[in-house]
């Protein structure tokens, strides 16, 4: 194989309390990709999202088995470190989740936390996530104002930049772009199409219009099921499974 | 007849309500209605400044009495204040539910303790132990700061924990998610976040502390005298009108209303503050 895959989900299964919610999952995320993971309302996207940077460690009754490889090592073994792990696996929410603080402040707190000191640094590191993140021209001259001051979709924007800021590998979005207008959600799919050659994607797109423009490999789970893997023009195109056709067009349920 | 009815009962509970507040409007009336003459007499600045409290010279200076309040507060808010804010961040972010669910009726209980008896607890037990442990005759301003310490702690730590507690879960889920650990997250962004209610909650602490006479009139000695270590004892403002109202008459009556203005006014300003701080987002 060229690419070694970045993250390898092998058998997984996600329990809440006694339920089960995510059946043997096995999955292989390749490097450099977007990969878009959608499926109806409580068919696991979120929670799957959730384990691949350990969030769901927060959720006390929660339970998994099975094995997630980062570049091949276990992020739920012994050595992995949490920290270390979310620095390096990124998360957007579905909710924009600007800190109380300044824009810069918002921006500059990661590359802080990683030991960046000196102020010319942190002020490059800002400027190039505001950048990639298409928030700059818009915010470069007020970045003292507090993050919560911006609108739905500019704070949504910072919460990428924020991600971007920390220079992970792999970059989750569980539903980004959904309270955003189409202009901030075309926006933020151009740039994401950019960044892949930096980072790894996972989104769980809003709906599957935004999965068709922007991934390259899609999954679709439905009721805790893998139910299909493939390319965009495998999956949305031509899929092998019935469920999968009726849910892109429409006919489900 | 219906119709009737309704106007009736909301007029009942209008009625009702008025009378808590009009309590209010006459005690008002009645305190600055008795006190303003002298603070008029004396003057404003002589009164809260005036070094000399003699009521049978004619003396009427608070000065004294405003340094005990002001310290015994300010004791008070050092010890209870990092317990109190702490204990709120414990509860709110650390402790098991089973120990969160006996320590909060436990720290509620705190407030349900009558003041006389901290005061008798104060007296009997850490007046000797101020007085062996630092010296100095143990009624002191650090044996009245303990106590207030104490009694401001169900204040602090409930209001406190309200205002972690209330924070949206995305403000901790985001910044864990950016590989922050927990305790940063808890001081980076949490108590940040918080900091208004932490802030009311403190200054209505504060207000408790300087409002309470029972506790204190017992393990203060009330030498009116200008302290000069935290050993001394003082007299405040609160237990100064506890301990001359039963005999006082005339013009040192109403300097005892007048002092009770004072007391009104520092609390209001206080409670506004907290109140102000909380409703700004």
């Amino acid at each position: 194989m060229v690419k070694q895959s970045k993250i390898v989900i092998n058998n997984m299964n996600y329990y809440y309390r006694k339920k089960q919610v995510i059946f043997d999952l096995s999955l292989e995320i390749p490097r450099n990709e977007i990969m878009a993971v959608f499926g109806p309302a409580n068919s696991g996207v979120t929670t799957f999202l959730r384990s691949l940077n350990r969030l769901c460690d927060l959720t006390p009754e929660g339970h998994m088995d099975g094995e997630i490889l980062l570049d091949g090592e276990s992020i739920y073994g012994h050595a992995s470190n949490v920290t270390e792990l979310r620095r390096r696996v990124g998360m957007v929410f579905e909710v924009p989740t600007p800190l109380p603080m300044s824009i810069f402040d918002n921006i500059a707190f990661g590359p802080r936390l990683n030991g960046k000191k000196s102020m010319k640094e942190i002020t490059e590191t800002v400027e190039r996530a505001l950048r990639q993140a298409a928030l700059w021209d818009e915010v470069k001259d007020r970045l003292s104002i507090s993050g919560m001051s911006l609108s739905g979709g500019q704070q949504q924007r910072l919460c990428i930049a924020r991600v971007l800021a920390l220079e992970p590998e792999v970059i989750l979005l569980d539903r980004a772009c959904s309270g955003l207008d189409p202009i901030s959600t075309a926006k933020i799919e151009e740039s994401l199409i950019q960044l892949k050659e930096q980072f790894t994607i996972v989104i769980a797109p809003h709906n599957i219009q935004q999965a068709v423009r922007i991934c390259d490999r899609a999954v679709f789970m439905l009721m805790g099921h893998l139910i299909e893997e493939g390319t965009n023009v495998e999956v949305f195109s031509n899929p092998k499974d019935q469920r999968t056709s009726d849910y892109i067009t429409g006919r489900f349920g | 007849m219906k119709k009737f009815k309704e106007q009736l009962s909301g007029r009942v509970f209008f009625a009702l309500a008025l009378s808590s507040i009009s309590a209010l409007a006459l005690i008002t009336v009645f305190i600055i209605a008795n006190g303003a003459p002298l603070i008029a007499d004396v003057g404003v600045v002589k009164f809260i400044f005036g070094m000399e409290w003699a009521p049978s010279r004619g003396e009427f200076g608070i000065f004294p009495m405003v340094i005990g309040s002001v310290t015994v507060t300010l004791g008070a808010a050092v010890i209870g204040v990092p317990i109190g804010v702490c204990c709120s961040v414990f509860l709110a972010e650390f402790a098991p539910k089973a120990m969160s669910t006996i320590f909060r009726p436990a720290i509620q209980l705190l407030a349900g303790i009558p003041s006389v008896v901290y005061g008798f607890w104060g007296l009997i037990f850490v007046v000797p132990a101020v007085r062996n442990l630092f010296g100095g005759p143990g009624l002191s301003i650090l044996t009245g700061s303990i106590i207030l310490g104490v009694m401001i702690l169900p204040t602090v730590i409930s209001i406190s924990e309200v205002s972690i507690l209330a924070l949206p879960r995305q403000y901790k889920e985001g910044a864990l998610a950016l590989g922050m650990t927990h305790w940063q997250t808890i001081y980076a962004v949490m108590i940040p976040a918080a900091k208004s209610g932490i802030v009311a909650a403190v200054i209505l602490g504060i207000g408790r502390a300087i409002g309470e006479t029972m506790a204190v009139i017992m393990v203060l000695g009330n030498a009116v005298s200008v302290p000069e270590s935290i050993l001394d004892p003082v007299r405040t403002l609160t237990t100064n009108i506890g301990i001359e109202m039963g005999y006082a008459s005339g013009e040192h009556q109403q300097a005892l209303f007048a002092t009770g203005i004072v007391l009104f006014v520092a609390i209001m300003i206080l409670n506004s503050f907290a109140q102000y701080i909380t409703r700004r987002k």
